[in-house]
């Protein structure tokens, strides 16, 4: 049975490994033909900021790794709009094309989905 | 674990896989595949060079279904099927042959 | 006696920014790091918290960590300067002593 997961990442990347894990974890994912989405809030948004470049911090920029999940049949992408406004952020800002939703509609997202990973 | 190419040691994981990435040069895929008494041809390169192209835009080594799809895509039908490519890399189109292109292990691959 | 404090979580998940701006004088200065950069940046729910601090206290931001998270020197608010890790050397030379809120 196809089950529809929801993948809730709310960190920054870098500071911790959570943002990185989650990518492996979606990707793993992917290859069991689940309905997956991705749900971005908190400070998660701040992992789909376009320009990233850790030439400087020595780390592996993974942020083009969101451009690679379409190939996966990774291809709903959800960020908060209050997450956002806080941070200051706007679509353009981010490296991917996402479905930006009100917190009210994350609430019925979260509702509508089998399982849930956080991240 | 380490391999040598050209007389120089180049650290590598228990697996095969470099340590430091940016170290490859095509001499490293000959290496690799010397000790796998495996030949490099030029359908070999085309799969090697592609996955190096791939792991510069996307940050990532694609799992084999991926790596086939985009294969198809990039270099025709008769070479993105999963037969097509485990004839050139026995051991497994992902795991072989990003090993000699100088990749991580692929993700989402198990 | 003034002092170097450093901050290096991000002010939207802990209190450490908060905590430090109750805690920091007038002469010391803030030096933003790794995920505490979020701070610095403008159009944030911090940014009237932060110019009030800036009033007294000198701002620093660490670029490397800025760049890495895919913020340019324009997207911080005025007044916050940008160092590399010599100039992160510099301020613990210059201030007495370093005070880091993990």
């Amino acid at each position: 049975m196809i089950k529809k997961c929801l993948y809730v990442n709310r960190r920054a990347p870098y500071g911790t490994s959570y943002a990185l894990e989650a990518i492996d974890v979606v990707l793993i994912g992917s290859a069991f033909d689940q309905d997956i989405s991705l749900l971005f809030i908190d400070d998660g948004v701040f992992q789909l900021k376009s320009d990233q470049d850790t030439t400087g911090i020595e780390m592996k920029n993974f942020s083009s790794a969101y451009s690679a999940f379409e190939m996966y049949d990774v291809e709903k992408l959800y960020v908060s709009k209050e997450a956002m406004t806080a941070r200051g952020l706007k679509k353009r800002d981010l490296v991917v094309d996402v479905e930006v939703l009100s917190d009210n509609a994350i609430k019925d997202l979260m509702d509508e989905h089998d399982v849930i990973f956080s991240f | 674990m380490s391999i040598e190419v050209n007389g120089k040691i180049l650290e590598t994981d228990k697996e095969g896989y470099l340590t430091d990435l940016s170290l490859w040069e095509p001499m490293v895929a000959e290496a690799m595949a010397k000790a796998d008494k495996q030949e490099l041809t030029s359908e070999h390169w085309e799969v090697i060079n592609f996955l190096r192209e791939f792991y510069a835009e996307f940050a990532m080594a694609p799992a084999v279904r991926i790596l086939t799809r985009a294969i198809g895509k990039k270099l025709g039908k008769e070479k993105g099927n999963a037969r097509y490519l485990y004839n050139l890399f026995p051991y497994g189109p992902g795991k072989q042959a990003c090993r000699y292109a100088g990749l991580p292990k692929p993700s989402g691959c198990m | 006696m003034s002092i170097l404090h450093t901050v290096n979580k991000s002010p939207f998940e802990k209190n450490n920014l908060e905590s430090c701006l109750r805690y920091v004088k007038s002469g010391s200065a803030v030096l933003l790091i790794e995920d505490g950069i979020y701070a610095a940046l403008k159009n944030t729910c911090f940014e009237k918290e932060m110019a009030t601090a800036m009033k007294e206290v000198n701002f620093y931001c660490l670029a490397p960590d800025m760049k890495a998270r895919g913020f340019s020197e324009s997207k911080i608010m005025d007044g916050i300067k940008m160092v590399d890790y010599a100039g992160f050397v510099d301020l613990t030379i210059e201030y007495d002593k370093v005070q880091a809120w993990l």
